[in-house]
């Protein structure tokens, strides 16, 4: 508190990152700075009929990090999020302009096929929304449907390494020929994710992964997505602000289809650059 | 409670009357539904009994006297509906999916949706009369084929409508989780849709079949009825609702109580299919839901 006052009635340039040990997370955010860049977006605009959504985006998303876009309902933070894995390409009035370069390739690309930036970016959703199948078809589905696997019995292996790596497998393991939908909430969102680690994206991204959940499983999930980042670099749409500081290492904000502000989760948190941010940080926002 | 003014009382009073009248008469529909329902059945079943002997299965049509059965019918109406649904379903189906999943609200499915909803409320006789002048005129006399294509025809917009309702109560949430994980638009029907629509499809089916099983007039004009026994279906063929109609209108009394015996097997046979219906929806959502 007494820092934060020091700052306001201080010059401008005390907002600039300090060299300051901030405790925990300086670990993370060096890490962070240290991830390469995997996708970059280029002058994004997206629009859903004559209405825009996005306006000239871009930003760097880095490999093995935490990345979360948060802003008010509206903002265009989900519109950005399905412009990667190309999911508004569903939506026959979405249109986005822009390139999304992903090792060199420009997947937002019409020559592209989406069903192959799929594979590579996958995606979990607000509501759990296992198949009405088994716990074990409903992660069999994605190797099944790309034919990653040889023998039944790498299908088995694949299906129990990816419920281990969802933190699934020992409340499963004595039922994976039961009906996924049986699964409590939270269980039910982990077990989408195995399904989606089951392809091996190299993306994984989360659209208000918790916001049907409770504390327990939210708290569940959470630990999950930061096992996760050592090999994956995730995305995540959140409207809760502490999950964000909690989750990520960088953090972007948007507004009104514009992206305000971007950088390292503790910066924008502690020390955004701009008042706007700052306001709905600290919940100043109309 | 002491509180309330003459004004509020007398529509308090006037409000509970209301309800109550209005229940009552739900009640009373209800029943008079039920009743007329009992008195249907138990006439069927209590002429219908009487006629059904072992002869009714095992024995043909035959001239009045000579103790015949109604064999012929069955196994001539098993054939015709079998074959009717096993053209009709699949191609309502295909229908179905096409209006929910591909054409949704395009201009084209939209026309299909119009016209599959005349079809489906046309007289069935107007279809006896058209498959007439496709499959009987040309190819020179009434067959049990014809009278397949007739059922088809009566069938396919029944299992259209309730493939494309069954469809649309799928949840998106599905189909968006099928292509996230990188599905193409077949693999989605296929493998996520379909089979979670799957009891309910069969639910449809199985009431299409239900209903053109006790069709009389699409076959008049096709498969017209056959009094001896007959498995080729290029031929007449007989069937139970034929029979039924052939059999009524006549002075002799074993014929009108196998008319009767045709009528109540009709029904049973519409009862198995309606239970096995419920009982297979039951087991898919039991197995899907967990």
């Amino acid at each position: 508190m007494v820092a934060g006052m020091t700052i306001d009635t201080q010059q401008p340039a005390a907002r600039t990152p300090r060299t300051t040990p901030m405790a925990a997370p300086t670990v993370t955010a060096t890490s962070a700075a240290a991830a390469p860049t995997l996708i970059r977006l280029e002058h994004i605009n997206a629009f859903y009929g004559q209405k825009q959504a996005l306006f000239d985006v871009n930003l760097d998303i880095p490999d093995n990090t935490v990345t979360a876009f948060i802003g008010a309902s509206g903002c265009g933070k989900s519109t950005l999020l399905r412009c990667l894995n190309r999911m508004n390409d569903t939506i026959p009035s979405a249109r986005v302009e822009g390139a999304i370069r992903m090792d060199g390739t420009d997947i937002n690309s019409p020559a592209i096929d989406p069903v192959q930036v799929r594979t590579r970016i996958g995606m979990v959703f607000q509501k759990p929304n296992p198949f009405p199948m088994s716990i074990y078809d409903n992660i069999a589905y994605g190797p099944r449907t790309h034919k990653l696997h040889g023998s039944k019995a790498d299908l088995d292996e694949l299906v129990e390494k990816s419920l281990r790596r969802a933190a699934l497998w020992d409340e499963v393991k004595d039922r994976l020929n039961k009906s996924g939908l049986g699964l409590s909430g939270g269980q039910q969102q982990r077990l989408v994710i195995a399904r989606t680690l089951a392809v091996s994206p190299a993306v994984i991204l989360m659209d208000e992964p918790c916001s049907a959940l409770d504390p327990i499983a939210t708290a569940h999930i959470e630990a999950l997505i930061d096992q996760l980042r050592e090999h994956t670099c995730i995305v995540i749409v959140t409207h809760s602000m502490a999950q964000a500081a909690r989750v990520s290492q960088r953090t972007a904000f948007f507004h009104m289809g514009k992206l305000i502000e971007s950088g390292p989760t503790d910066q924008i948190f502690t020390m955004p650059k701009l008042d706007q941010t700052q306001d709905y940080i600290t919940g100043r926002f109309g | 409670m002491k509180q309330l003014t003459a004004a509020t009382r007398a529509r308090y009073f006037r409000r509970q009357l209301v309800n109550r009248v209005m229940g009552g008469l739900c009640i009373a529909a209800a029943g008079v539904g039920l009743i007329l329902l009992a008195l249907i059945l138990w006439m069927l079943f209590s002429n219908g009994l009487a006629g059904l002997t072992l002869d009714t299965f095992t024995k043909p049509m035959s001239q009045p006297g000579s103790g015949g059965g109604l064999a012929n019918a069955i196994i001539g109406s098993l054939l015709q509906v079998g074959v009717g649904a096993m053209i009709g379903a699949p191609l309502g189906m295909m229908v179905g999916v096409y209006l929910s999943e591909v054409g949704k609200e395009s201009r084209f499915a939209s026309i299909v949706r119009f016209v599959n909803d005349i079809l489906l409320s046309a007289p069935s006789v107007l279809i006896g009369l058209f498959v007439y002048q496709i499959a009987v005129l040309p190819f020179g006399g009434f067959s049990g084929v014809a009278g397949s294509i007739a059922l088809a025809l009566i069938a396919m917009p029944i299992v259209a409508r309730t493939t494309e309702d069954i469809l649309r109560l799928v949840p998106q949430a599905y189909r968006d989780g099928a292509i996230a994980l990188g599905s193409r638009e077949n693999e989605v029907v296929g493998k996520v849709v379909l089979p979670a629509a799957f009891g309910g499809i069969l639910t449809g089916i199985l009431l299409a079949i239900a209903r053109i099983a006790g069709e009389t007039a699409p076959l008049l004009f096709t498969s017209l009825g056959n009094d001896i026994w007959s498995t080729d279906m290029t031929q007449p063929m007989a069937s139970l609702p034929m029979a039924i109609v052939r059999y009524s209108n006549t002075p002799y009394p074993e014929w009108v109580a196998l008319a009767w015996t045709g009528a109540m097997l009709i029904t049973v046979g519409v009862l198995v299919l309606n239970i096995a219906s419920r009982f297979s929806y039951a087991a898919v959502a039991g197995k899907q839901g967990g």
